[in-house]
């Protein structure tokens, strides 16, 4: 998809080696990004990124509002994205459960906004300080209905910087909202975070429309796909409803509407996923096990592979840097070469279920579960690999 | 008035409705559409560049005005039409932003935003029309129902306390306060003008019959029936004390305008505040293009 691409605005990108944590490094990725809009409610992990905007926002010519709830942070963003910013909001579990609503009106007038959440260990008040992995379905399938979302997952500080920037560059690329799905240890681990200087950083621009006033039409798809967006103010006097709509904005309550409707928000995705999926892999040729993970997970199941790559086993790896669009294709793929997938997650056996459903009965894929709370001792994923590759 | 339309028979506010989606879905006799009316007068007396109004509702009888005005306008979720507002605001302060919905969605899901936009003395104006009850929906019980009035899940009548409107947004911070009947539509019109070239936050409470819902069930019979008890009831009290301002049932109707003060907006005061603590290192919010 070829969109207009332009360089950082140096105002917001702090430029340099730093030693800070993934929540401050999400912040910095925002504002590096361009983001002039942080509407937030505060709640533990995710604090420090708020923290962090509230007080670099005001130097860069953005507003940072801390909002009454959950509710209104999410229904801020999408105002604030129809009046022309670039928004994002960071919040955790029961933060994240109180946006769902307002994430459906976010797709369904198809928005451009960030949301990170640093996830803790659930249900319910859970674990607020202990990390977890446990909303990355209700990161997909939390609001109703049919929708498709941007979900990526950084492992480090620095990928919560780089993957920040990512996330607002598709968020506008596909009019979607854009999850940054990680995690309380990544939010709270220091590491060393580059900054790039901003003519290094390409930035995509909203997909602004400039031709006659009267001929807008909001949801007319244009030949990629996405329909033109307008800014608040401009004098398009245009209308955009969570009702089922046609091109005009206008609800239009039947099944035939809905059907072209639901088809172009979920297609928008689908027929993009090859171009937005990303995912990072090592000594797949060969492998006779692959050791699937994401986020924290991936950093603590390196010290299994290890162990089990110097006892001689064939040990691939394979990273969700994207975990929706969920990279189903290349799982079919691998499922016909090699003997198992072993799946560490942070969760119950979440995102398992789409590997086993993608490779269709052709390997086992071994869930390697954990309730959260704490990262998995690596020995239970050594373990996992070695039972698999028997 | 438009000499103009009227001489080609058209409807006066015809170039701010989206003619395309009339007619409306609002029943005969109900009051949203005078209300629609008035304030198309009012944007029109108002001298403001229309292209720079922008009209935020969110779910309900009145929830569906955003989807008539041929303004940029937003049709949201139940409840979040003030926090969408504060985001489109914050982000594009040039725009004047206009929130039209009703008393369930502003005061029953969406109380919490309701204050808190007031505390902020965010600036919207807020048109807040009350008709008693969930009607959308088929005639619930709502936080502004009067005491004793029957509703469909108070079929026994209601004996929970309202809230008094102007009192709560008062308390919370409101800079300028009204409150009218669909029967008083020039005193509608000129508050909403008023409120619209106000900064700050402003609040316009517009008692409005629903006669197919709160007035069927009640017996109260029709909307002229509902109009005349506004006539009889309705006592203009400008600058009353807004904690005198409870309804009962089929009881008197203090309007008025109750509040009308200055203090800094969110952005002003931000702007203000974050001068002075930051000097130069502060960029000014809301004068400059970032496009």
């Amino acid at each position: 998809m070829r969109r207009k691409k332009v360089k950082a605005d140096p105002k917001g990108v702090l430029t340099g080696a730093h030693y800070m944590d993934g929540d401050y490094a999400l912040a910095e990725g925002a504002l590096a990004a361009g983001c002039r809009f942080f509407g937030g409610y505060p709640i533990t992990p995710s604090t420090e990124t708020a923290e962090r905007f509230s007080e670099r926002i005001p130097k860069v010519g953005g507003v940072f509002i801390q909002m009454e709830d959950e509710l209104a942070s999410i229904a801020s963003l999408i105002g604030a994205a129809w009046g022309g910013k670039k928004p994002m909001t960071v919040t955790s579990g029961p933060g994240f459960s109180l946006m769902m609503e307002n994430i459906g009106l976010a797709c369904m007038m198809e928005t451009p906004l960030v949301i990170a959440n640093i996830q803790r260990g659930g249900p319910s008040t859970g674990l607020p300080t202990l990390t977890g992995q446990q909303d990355m379905m209700q990161a997909k399938w939390g609001s109703h209905g049919d929708y498709e979302i941007i979900a990526l997952s950084p492992d480090s500080p620095q990928e919560c910087f780089d993957l920040t920037i990512d996330a607002f560059n598709l968020a506008e690329t596909y009019r979607v909202p854009v999850f940054v799905m990680t995690d309380e240890c990544v939010g709270h681990m220091h590491e060393k975070v580059i900054i790039p200087p901003a003519e290094e950083i390409d930035l995509v621009e909203r997909k602004w429309y400039n031709g006659p006033k009267d001929q807008y039409l909001p949801y007319k798809p244009d030949k990629d796909g996405i329909p033109f967006m307008v800014k608040t103010g401009d004098g398009y006097r245009f209308h955009t409803t969570g009702l089922t709509h046609d091109e005009r904005g206008y609800p239009e309550l039947n099944a035939e509407c809905q059907d072209v409707s639901l088809k172009h928000l979920i297609n928008k995705i689908r027929h993009n996923a090859d171009k937005i999926i990303r995912i990072e892999e090592d000594q797949i040729e060969g492998a006779e096990i692959v050791v699937v993970s994401y986020g924290i997970t991936s950093r603590v199941a390196t010290k299994a592979i290890h162990k089990a790559r110097k006892e001689g086993l064939k040990v691939g790896t394979m990273r969700l840097i994207t975990a929706w669009p969920f990279p189903e294709k290349r799982f079919h793929e691998l499922a016909s070469k090699i003997k198992s997938f072993v799946f560490p997650e942070i969760n119950f056996g979440q995102m398992v279920r789409e590997a086993e459903r993608s490779v269709k009965g052709l390997c086992p894929v071994v869930s390697v579960p954990h309730c959260g709370g704490w990262v998995h001792d690596p020995e239970d994923i050594y373990n996992a690999i070695k039972e698999a590759s028997k | 008035m438009n000499d103009e339309a009227q001489n080609k028979g058209q409807n006066p506010i015809e170039g701010l409705l989206r003619m395309d989606r009339i007619p409306h879905i609002w029943c005969p006799g109900c009051g949203i559409g005078t209300v629609v009316t008035s304030f198309a007068e009012a944007l029109k007396k108002s001298g403001l560049d229309l292209d720079k109004v922008a009209v935020v509702s969110g779910i309900g009888c009145t929830g569906r005005v955003a989807g008539y005005i041929k303004l940029d306008s937003f049709h949201t979720t139940h409840g979040r039409a003030i926090p969408f507002a504060t985001g489109l605001k914050l982000a594009n302060p040039e725009v004047n932003v206009v929130v039209f919905s009703g008393d369930g969605d502003l005061a029953g899901i969406g109380g919490n935003h309701l204050i808190h936009a007031a505390r902020r003395n965010m600036d919207l104006t807020v048109i807040c029309v009350n008709n008693f009850n969930y009607a959308m929906t088929g005639g619930q019980v709502a936080a502004t129902t009067p005491q004793n009035a029957n509703a469909s899940t108070a079929p026994y009548g209601n004996f929970e306390f309202p809230f008094s409107l102007p009192n709560l947004v008062e308390s919370a911070g409101a800079t300028y306060v009204a409150r009218w009947t669909a029967l008083h539509l020039r005193r509608v019109t000129k508050s909403i003008q008023e409120a619209l070239l106000k900064p700050g936050f402003s609040f316009i409470e517009v008692i409005t019959p629903c006669v197919t819902l709160y007035a069927r069930r009640n017996r109260l019979g029709d909307g002229l029936n509902l109009l005349k008890y506004y006539y009889d009831n309705s006592e203009i009290r400008h600058g009353a004390d807004t904690k005198e301002l409870d309804i009962s049932y089929q009881g008197k109707l203090i309007v008025g305008k109750f509040v009308d003060k200055e203090k800094p907006t969110f952005i002003d005061a931000m702007n203000t505040h974050m001068g002075e603590v930051l000097g130069d290192d502060y960029e000014k919010y809301g004068r400059i293009n970032d496009d």
